[in-house]
């Protein structure tokens, strides 16, 4: 028997009963759809928490103020009570170290933000000239804020891209004053929209020197320090370099956290990787189990024909054409609905990203792969047992069957 | 040397734990383009013996020369490949495939035998013809009338112009005129040279045969 034939043979006994052939196909694209979506759902999570934390910068070392307990309890902690503050001067002695490029210190607070009698609610971010670089934030209008003695800022203001227009509308902004809680600071650029990343959005700030954001919320502690090493190579060495440069400097108290953007991608990396093998290990149940709908369905077949077996044997039909055969229908079965079940999967991912634009549901290619070679892998495996019983009937007793 | 020797052929089908001598000690040998009724009540052995001559089964003991080839110690893909190209098979109830037409189903023994696609349209069409089917070319078995579905049959068993035909009750689902219409058309072909085996409990169908093979508890009783 030809494999032309055979394929032929395969596909009019499919569409020769479609009632069963259409469930069996449903069946088996709901396996492949779920993998399809959600690995995308779980892929897409991944991706954007990645994207997120990627446009915080580049090879960023954070300081935070204080230590996060890992050692438990530290008896000498209880005595010595609060954290030091980590001060603009801890930051600034951090810009001399070899392995860093830039340092911007942070703090962060809220205030009032009024001009022209327009006046709302704004995050004040407090940082110096090499904040921009550091968190790769490019400027729509004007310039950032000057490189300048870091204890002494000059009352410049650079606004998000969302309180420049609730603030000036269609009009010019550079140039302007605002008032600021009870200061005026001079506009002197506008920063490109950009939109929400890790809860701060950027669009809804408005950045001026630390030291006038310490003046203002009358604090002399840092929200956070952001580094930028000089390469990726030289991550680990400037965070070690960081932390013994801060103990020394607060009499040998390691009271600041310093964590890597690397070390946080990387464990968010794994976890939700691992998310969306768990996802798609969840759905590769439902493959097997359509897996076992099709030797099921098989199984029925061949009893169903038993009498058309018994014939084909009798017209001279070997053994391997009659498994080939029933294999053949199995095999397309599982196709077809690996096939329908890949279509309706990346429909449903599109339909997330359609609901959820911020949201990158793109299945991975691994688990469209794994997805699509499973379906075909399971149906085909679970076609053989069918297929060898109808090999192995005895043609007397299968054609004495009506 | 006759197209078909059985010597000393034994069936035993086990029962529970009985028995059963479907066929004991037959002998029998065939020329080529005999016409041969085999007859006897039902439990003589007789759809047995049928299945043997058509190497769907195997005797438990004795030798089957076709064409003076042994042919019981065959593989299984060696048997098939026989019935494909020497046998043609007629049952009783057309065992049509009832989702293939009727061109389809006269082309399935050349679709098993790998015979190129133009090969069998041309033969198809041929047969159809012959046949008086010409009209049903594309007509499903429930479509056809009983005369017209063994017609099918027939022209599918005959389609690669095998060395015998081996009928089981080829009239047992007919009336009377269309089964008198199917049995001329074997006759037909066991005229043009082709060996024709019926099987029958039929008397009068019978004894429209040459030879009358009787069989009665697994022997033969007569042979005339």
């Amino acid at each position: 028997m030809k494999a032309a034939d055979v394929v032929r043979f395969a596909t009019r006994s499919a569409t020769g009963y479609p009632l069963r052939t259409a469930l069996l196909i449903l069946a088996m694209a709901i396996g492949v759809a779920a993998v399809v979506t959600l690995t995308a759902l779980g892929d897409g999570a991944r991706r954007y928490v990645i994207n997120e934390f990627s446009a915080l910068g580049s090879n960023l070392v954070i300081v935070l103020p204080g230590r996060s307990e890992t050692r438990g309890f530290n008896p000498a902690n209880a005595i010595t009570g609060t954290p030091r503050d980590l001060t603009i001067d801890d930051a600034q002695s951090l810009a001399r170290l070899p392995t860093v490029r830039r340092v911007a210190p942070l703090i962060i607070g809220t205030s009032e933000i009024s001009a022209g009698g327009k006046l709302r609610e704004v995050m004040i971010a407090g940082t110096t000239s090499q904040y921009a670089e550091v968190r790769h934030l490019a400027m729509a209008q004007g310039r950032f804020l000057p490189e300048e003695d870091w204890s002494r800022g000059s009352p410049y203001v650079v606004l998000g891209a969302t309180v420049r227009n609730d603030l000036f509308g269609s009009e010019p902004a550079i140039g302007r004053l605002v008032r600021l809680g009870d200061r005026r600071f001079r506009v002197v650029g506008v920063l490109n929209p950009i939109g929400t990343g890790l809860g701060m959005n950027s669009d809804e700030i408005a950045i001026v020197p630390v030291s006038l954001a310490q003046a203002m919320f009358n604090s002399n502690t840092l929200f956070r320090v952001l580094i930028e090493a000089r390469h990726r190579e030289a991550i680990e060495p400037a965070k070690a370099q960081v932390l013994k440069q801060l103990t020394e400097r607060h009499e040998g108290e390691e009271d600041v956290t310093v964590i890597t953007q690397d070390a946080v991608l990387a464990t968010f990396d794994r976890l939700l990787g691992a998310l969306t093998f768990g996802v798609a290990g969840i759905a590769a149940i439902s493959l097997a189990v359509a897996g076992i709908l099709v030797m099921n369905v098989m199984l029925v077949a061949v009893t169903q024909r038993t009498s058309e077996i018994g014939l084909l044997k009798a017209l001279g039909a070997t053994g391997g054409a009659i498994r080939n055969a029933f294999l053949a229908e199995a095999a397309m079965l599982s196709l077809a609905g690996a096939i329908v079940g890949y279509g309706l999967g990346q429909l449903g991912s599109a339909l997330i990203r359609h609901l959820y634009p911020t949201f990158p549901a793109y299945p991975p290619a691994w688990a469209v792969m794994a997805g699509l070679g499973t379906a075909l892998v399971t149906g085909v495996l679970f076609g053989v047992m069918p297929a060898r019983h109808a090999a192995r009937m005895d043609p007397v007793q299968a054609l004495a069957k009506r | 040397m006759p197209q078909i020797e059985l010597r000393s052929i034994e069936r035993v089908f086990t029962l529970g734990d009985s028995e059963v001598h479907a066929l004991r000690t037959l002998d029998l040998a065939v020329e080529a383009g005999e016409y041969i009724a085999i007859m006897g009540p039902s439990g003589s052995g007789k759809s047995t013996l049928l299945n043997l001559l058509g190497l769907l089964d195997r005797p438990n003991s004795g030798t089957y020369l076709l064409e003076g080839r042994d042919v019981t110690t065959l593989t299984a893909e060696e048997q098939a490949r026989v019935r494909r190209e020497r046998i043609g098979f007629v049952f009783q109830s057309f065992h049509l495939v009832p989702r293939l037409t009727a061109a389809e189903n006269i082309a399935l023994p050349m679709m098993l035998a790998g015979i190129p696609h133009g090969e069998r349209s041309r033969r198809v069409a041929q047969a159809l013809k012959d046949y008086g089917l010409a009209s049903r070319a594309d007509h499903r078995p429930d479509q056809l009338s009983g005369g017209q579905r063994q017609r099918v049959a027939i022209a599918r068993a005959t389609i690669m112009h095998p060395a015998m035909i081996l009928a089981d009750e080829p009239t047992g689902n007919l009336d009377r005129a269309t089964g008198e219409d199917v049995m001329g058309l074997l006759e037909g072909l066991n005229a043009s040279g082709v060996t024709l085996i019926v099987v029958t409990h039929d008397a009068v169908l019978g004894n429209r045969a040459r030879r009358r093979v009787a069989m009665e508890d697994g022997r033969k009783v007569e042979d005339r």
